[in-house]
């Protein structure tokens, strides 16, 4: 019985805290934005502008939820829920620290990259049922962005798996007692966190948004309680690359012994989430055919350079 | 490539730099010592007003939010019976304070006009007119003009001969 709790009380801290994160992540990602543009940002609602988070919340929540006429309305109410349940799903399978963790997949890596995969179905349907060609573009520059990139995605953690011999991501952070797997696997890190970057749609690669040319692109039509759940998702979805990196390529919970292992995992992710902050802060956007044209001809050959190299030297050693 | 790198490199060290942001009811920017604000009437030394009604200044204003009308008090002397200046309108440009004669209208370093109802931002004489001189100080219009006003006849004026006899050939 009291393990029973236990794994409630795991879920369910797992999860107020993803939501907690991802809200706060607002008026993080406001504060460091205006840090390294030489301005100060929101600082006057409490304590160094803490309260913004509420503000901001209470302001989403009362504002009208409005569903235009022109819409399919079902796929319109679908599609914002599909990107949050992807992406706590996804949660999942994250080990935070030793014991805590949701559930111990065998295939844990290959479940992460289903539910991102199945998170491009909120885009496409989101902009199809709106019923707007900038939705509509958006739409489609998403599904051709998520379905370009998601390819070497999975190849570039195929080096990873390979070192482990296990798409358990405990049986992962395990492997990198000695040696964390960004050093052998640098070309890997580097192609995942670009194809991350693409998957959460954050700003150098925000092409399915594309403020300047496309209103909000998919999410135009959207508004209240709804957009939020783009918003949060979209938060949600930079935790979720931060945490799998963090486990992937750093090395999850482990570090000196002088802080708790959950502590490290929490600042080894926001010490990601604050580097995909200055990537929005300091890169423009590419245009459409040279994102994907980057994709196809350089990261994916990369990716399967990265992947030979590494298949060879495992037989090689194994 | 490294051009990517180098620009998230330079907008890291951003953080180390001075922010920009004057946090500003506590803060107030530096302003210019002409910087041109809420519009004042002012008067001369003697505590008069110094606008004679000419409405040049409501003829100089581009988007027109000055209105008076003159009128004369019982020793001649113009000033305006009312005067009005629509700051909803106003745009700050200053061709007011170049085109007035006795630099009577000025403007001030005074930005923070706001109010919740629009109409509280027409102010009337009462309202523009202030207690000092504004920036000219010792002028006075009546004192160097050679009008005949209340109290000083013609030639009595600053810098000013008597009236030469046009009808004498003596010198």
């Amino acid at each position: 019985m009291s393990e029973t709790w236990q794994i409630i009380l795991i879920i369910y801290g797992i999860l107020f805290g993803i939501l907690t994160i991802a809200a706060a992540l607002i008026y993080v990602e406001r504060r460091l934005l205006a840090l390294w543009q030489d301005r100060l940002g929101p600082n006057r609602v409490g304590p160094f502008g803490l309260l913004q988070v509420v503000a901001d919340v209470i302001k989403i929540f009362f504002k009208e939820d409005w569903i235009p006429k022109f819409a399919d309305k079902k796929i319109f109410i679908l599609a914002p829920g599909i990107i949050m349940v992807t992406i706590l799903l996804s949660f999942a399978i994250i080990p935070f620290a030793p014991g805590i963790f949701i559930s111990e997949l065998n295939i844990g890596l290959l479940f992460f990259l289903g539910m991102s995969s199945l998170g491009a179905y909120s885009i496409v349907l989101g902009g199809w049922a709106s019923n707007n060609k900038y939705a509509l573009l958006g739409a489609i520059r998403g599904a051709a962005q998520m379905v370009s990139y998601e390819v070497f995605m999975g190849l570039s953690l195929m080096g990873v798996v390979m070192m482990t011999g296990s798409l358990n991501m405990v049986d992962i952070v395990e492997a990198q007692q000695h040696v964390w797997f960004v050093i052998p696997q640098f070309i890997g890190f580097v192609i995942f966190m670009i194809a991350g970057l693409a998957e959460s749609h954050r700003i150098p690669f925000d092409i399915p948004e594309s403020e300047s040319e496309l209103v909000a692109g998919f999410h135009s039509e959207y508004s209240g309680m709804k957009f939020g759940m783009f918003f949060v998702g979209e938060y949600m979805g930079i935790t979720l690359i931060s945490a799998m990196i963090t486990t992937l390529f750093f090395g999850g919970w482990l570090g000196p012994d002088f802080l708790p292992p959950f502590m490290w995992f929490i600042i080894k992710t926001f010490a990601f989430i604050a580097f995909i902050i200055l990537l929005r802060a300091s890169l423009p956007r590419p245009r459409y055919d040279q994102l994907m044209g980057y994709g196809w001809k350089i990261l994916l050959p990369l990716a399967l350079l990265n992947l030979i190299i590494t298949g060879a030297i495992v037989l090689a050693i194994g | 490539m490294l051009s990517h790198l180098r620009s998230i490199w330079l907008a890291l060290m951003h953080s180390f730099q001075k922010r920009e942001t004057y946090e500003y009811p506590e803060k107030k920017m530096p302003l210019a010592a002409r910087y041109r604000g809420r519009i004042v009437l002012t008067r001369d030394p003697d505590g008069e007003e110094r606008c004679v009604a000419c409405n040049l200044c409501a003829a100089a204003c581009p988007v027109d939010c000055i209105s008076l009308q003159a009128t004369n008090d019982e020793h001649g002397r113009r000033y305006p019976e009312f005067f009005r200046i629509n700051f909803s309108r106003c745009i700050f440009c200053g061709y007011c304070e170049e085109a007035c004669p006795t630099y009577a209208i000025q403007l001030t370093p005074d930005y923070e006009l706001c109010e919740y109802d629009r109409q509280n931002l027409v102010y009337e004489k009462d309202d523009l007119l202030i207690s000092g001189e504004g920036k000219y100080h010792g002028y006075n219009f009546y004192r160097v003009a050679g009008m005949s006003i209340g109290g000083k006849d013609k030639g009595e004026a600053e810098n000013e001969l008597p009236p030469v006899d046009v009808k004498s050939l003596l010198p």
